[in-house]
């Protein structure tokens, strides 16, 4: 555990880090980014996290089973959006010209909507919450494994 | 004996990359041509309704690849969380 001006500074940069995060992830049809960039921006935050405070500190909030159980809903999510167009074929985007996500942008460059894009902003978000869930057990798991303690069932 | 085996190997390979990129077996930049890059360019708005060019690709014309993607990273979490797990395991019952 480091001294307590870097734990208030983290403390009240996690915030900022977690709304970019979302941003990029939740734009990832209009900006430069998407849900592997955005999921790797929040998964940075945690990392300043467990070097302000200690893994035995986090370790109580981030559960591995909790964790687990939110990458494999991100890929399960994947799977069964592209599996839903099915109809036409794997990974059709169904969702475009629908009431939801359906609205089609004119062609060339224009000011973007985020209620555009089909089913790729739900993508985004699966992928998300998959590479959150994902790089956060990695580097908890590496952090308790240096410290010599259990990963937390 | 040894050293001169591998002496000869190292420059055949050696040879073999060369003329690989040498201009006569090497294509020219953007050759030969190809028309999916402008199709996708001129039409991935209208069709998946995305302004980022990039990310409709991804997550539309070739999603089966991000999908291999994301196997990749899950495949990397659960190695990593087994393999620590295993070699606490074994600390304690040493």
């Amino acid at each position: 555990m480091l001294s307590k001006i870097v734990r208030t500074v983290a403390n009240q940069l996690i915030l900022f880090i977690l709304i970019f995060g979302l941003y990029i992830i939740a734009h990832g049809h209009l900006t430069p980014g998407g849900g592997f960039q955005g999921g790797a921006v929040i998964v940075s935050g945690v990392v300043m996290l467990l070097v302000a405070f200690s893994s035995k500190e986090l370790k109580k909030s981030l559960r591995e089973r909790f964790l687990s159980i939110m990458e494999s809903t991100g890929a399960l999510i994947l799977i069964g959006l592209a599996l839903a167009g099915i109809g036409t074929v794997f990974a059709y985007n169904f969702l475009v010209g629908t009431s939801i996500f359906g609205r089609i942008p004119p062609t060339g460059p224009n000011p973007g909507d985020i209620w555009t894009g089909g089913v790729i902003p739900l993508m985004n978000l699966a992928v998300g919450i998959k590479v959150i869930a994902g790089l956060s057990a990695v580097v908890l798991a590496m952090a308790l494994f240096v410290n010599g303690e259990e990963v937390e069932e | 004996m040894r050293k001169v085996v591998g002496l000869i190997l190292l420059l055949v390979v050696v040879a073999f990359l060369v003329w690989g990129v040498l201009p006569p077996t090497m294509h020219d930049f953007g050759y030969p041509p190809s028309d999916m890059d402008d199709y996708i360019i001129e039409n991935a708005q209208e069709e998946t309704g995305s302004n980022n060019v990039v990310t409709s690709v991804v997550f539309d014309y070739r999603l089966l690849d991000t999908l291999g993607e994301a196997t990749i990273l899950f495949t990397a979490v659960t190695g990593v969380l087994l393999l620590l797990r295993t070699l606490k395991r074994r600390e304690e019952s040493s």
